[in-house]
């Protein structure tokens, strides 16, 4: 083949570089696509729920006038369940994960488990609901209350859990593991100083994705019963006459976002329209908050490992 | 046969075979290794040396579908490293291990070096201190260190952080020290203060080293052993195999007409 002229070179980079510079155009408009749906979501509900952004409306409880209705049920209800779901999920997920990956040995056992997982992953939340009154709410006696579906919930973000989680191990390099083991460490002595502190910001994502979605989660939560107009909170623990236990609150029945909107928008009064639509915005900011403080947390314990 | 010329034994391979599932890496080896010397092998990539050195620590076992057969004897308490009633933990307690990349932990330069005392139980302050210390005067990077031991390991040099790992290991006073090509990654600078390293710890150690570099097997062994497709080619005094190999494949690798 005869060398090419300059001119040729110079042809077929501007061919190659004119690719570059329309797939580069074609992914910034997807790109803006989703960004501009999300900041017009925001901004319709922020315009339309303007007029209840008061303090009042996260101090009152739910009312048969609009005006009046708050979200205080609702957001300390998701709050408590969030941290009965975390408390469940997250030490439950972390250890299944951490066996599959540095303790389980490969064999047909550990498929099935692993494919069950990914399939858990994929089952509607409903189908969790289901399960999830019969199990707690039934058999186990523990009623319609943050319990039960601070439980459910946990089910529902198990394979979130221990799939990041596994994930998160399995970014480590072998050589780390390698040059712990070869001090003589045990395999828990690898895993408490070493494995589990490394894998810790990936597995802090995991968490947070799924928290960010149990948070969101309607459908499982109506079918375990939560209520949809309540007008007390969950008893404080050692408050009120007689004094509450430390996990009272455990058992109260709750009501949480979600719902909340949900029941707001079936009203026939357009004024409740405006209370959903503020507290739309409000879910959706706990959630971006709770994005936030994982990804400044990961980028902190990111900061210090390096290989 | 002149063994009494050797100096004591610290370890011997008998009939010792390895397969990595179906595939057999490790031939029939025979070899001693002496007592506080430093015992060289060479070969060429793919050769079974790094497999016959992890074997010392029973590294093998940490991967599911690898096999030993045969011995490597470790004196002086006869013990059948291989055995499968002799705990790896054990083994790794008493055979310390450099790998090929640096691999400091991300933690700081004294939780690194302190790591091995504290898996053994160690949590005295005190004398947590004065292991470290020792360790990393041992590893001739003291001085280096003395005034950051709580900076992160990881901002260390390529060879700083190679004799970290070499501190690490030296910590927990093993009687055997491994060395899996410890200098591939390094400059010519930091691979020569690896050498004078080594050198200077068979003082207190026995030391098996794998390396890919002929004049560094020539420059910091008492003895060499050459391997070649899984098998024991030959084993001697570092000088003699250098200069009067007796093996024609020896003499082909170490002339440079091969591998």
């Amino acid at each position: 083949m005869q060398a090419l002229t300059t001119e040729q070179i110079r042809a077929v980079i501007a061919r190659g570089k004119l690719r570059d510079n329309i797939f580069k155009a074609m992914g910034i408009f997807c790109l803006s696509l989703a960004l501009i749906v999300i900041v017009a979501l925001i901004a319709d509900m922020v315009m339309k729920g303007s007029e209840r952004f008061t303090l009042d409306f996260f101090l009152n409880f739910a009312s048969r006038r609009a005006t009046q209705a708050g979200i205080l049920s609702a957001w300390v209800g998701s709050l408590l369940v969030m941290l009965v779901t975390a408390l469940a999920a997250v030490p439950l997920g972390v250890a299944a994960g951490l066996y599959l990956e540095e303790y389980a040995k490969r064999n047909w056992l550990t498929n099935v488990i692993e494919i069950n997982i990914s399939n858990l992953a994929a089952v509607p939340s409903i189908v969790y609901g289901l399960l999830a009154l019969g199990i707690f709410v039934y058999q186990f006696g523990f009623g319609q209350s943050i319990l039960s579906a601070g439980l459910t919930l946990a089910l529902l973000i198990l394979p979130i859990i221990i799939v990041s989680t596994r994930e998160a191990i399995r970014a480590i390099p072998a050589m780390i593991r390698e040059g712990s083991m070869a001090v003589g460490a045990t395999r828990w002595q690898t895993c408490r100083y070493h494995i589990v502190p490394y894998a810790m910001p990936g597995i802090l994502t995991g968490v947070i994705i799924g928290l960010a979605r149990a948070i969101g989660e309607t459908a499982p939560i109506i079918t375990i019963g939560a209520l949809t107009f309540i007008a007390f909170l969950p008893p404080a623990p050692f408050m009120g006459e007689p004094a509450a236990g430390l996990f009272d609150w455990v058992f109260a029945p709750f009501t949480v976002m979600p719902i909340q909107i949900f029941n707001w928008t079936s009203r026939p009064d357009p004024a409740f329209e405006i209370n959903a639509a503020a507290a739309g915005f409000v879910l959706m900011a706990m959630v971006l908050s709770m994005n936030a403080v994982a990804i400044w947390l990961r980028y902190k314990m990111r900061k210090n490992i390096k290989w | 046969m002149q063994i009494h010329d050797h100096p004591q034994l610290k370890a011997e391979a008998r009939n010792l075979n390895f397969y990595y599932g179906e595939a057999k890496a490790l031939k029939n080896i025979n070899m001693p290794i002496y007592d506080k010397k430093v015992t060289a092998l060479i070969g060429p990539s793919g050769c079974g040396k790094s497999t016959y050195l992890r074997s010392f620590n029973r590294m093998h076992d940490l991967y599911p579908g690898n096999r030993y057969e045969g011995e490597i004897r470790f004196f002086p308490d006869n013990t059948n490293l291989l055995s499968p009633d002799v705990d790896p933990i054990e083994v790794r307690m008493r055979v310390g291990m450099v790998f090929q990349k640096p691999n400091p932990f991300p933690k700081s330069i004294y939780e690194n070096v302190a790591y091995g005392l504290r898996v053994r139980g160690e949590n005295n302050r005190r004398v947590l201190d004065d292991k470290v210390e020792q360790a990393l005067r041992g590893a001739a990077i003291w001085d280096e260190v003395k005034d950051r031991l709580q900076d992160l390991a990881s901002n260390l040099s390529g060879g700083q952080q190679q004799r970290l790992c070499i501190a690490r290991a030296l910590a927990t006073d093993p009687e055997l020290l491994l060395f899996d090509e410890p200098t591939s990654a390094l400059d010519p600078i930091a691979t020569g203060a690896i050498e004078e390293l080594v050198h200077e710890l068979k003082k207190r150690v026995t030391i098996l080293i794998v390396t890919h570099n002929m004049q560094q097997a020539a420059r910091v062994s008492d003895y060499t052993a050459y391997m070649f497709l899984g098998e024991m080619i030959e084993f001697g005094k570092t000088d003699e195999i250098f200069i009067k190999p007796q093996d024609k494949r020896t003499e082909d690798y170490i002339t440079g007409r091969m591998g």
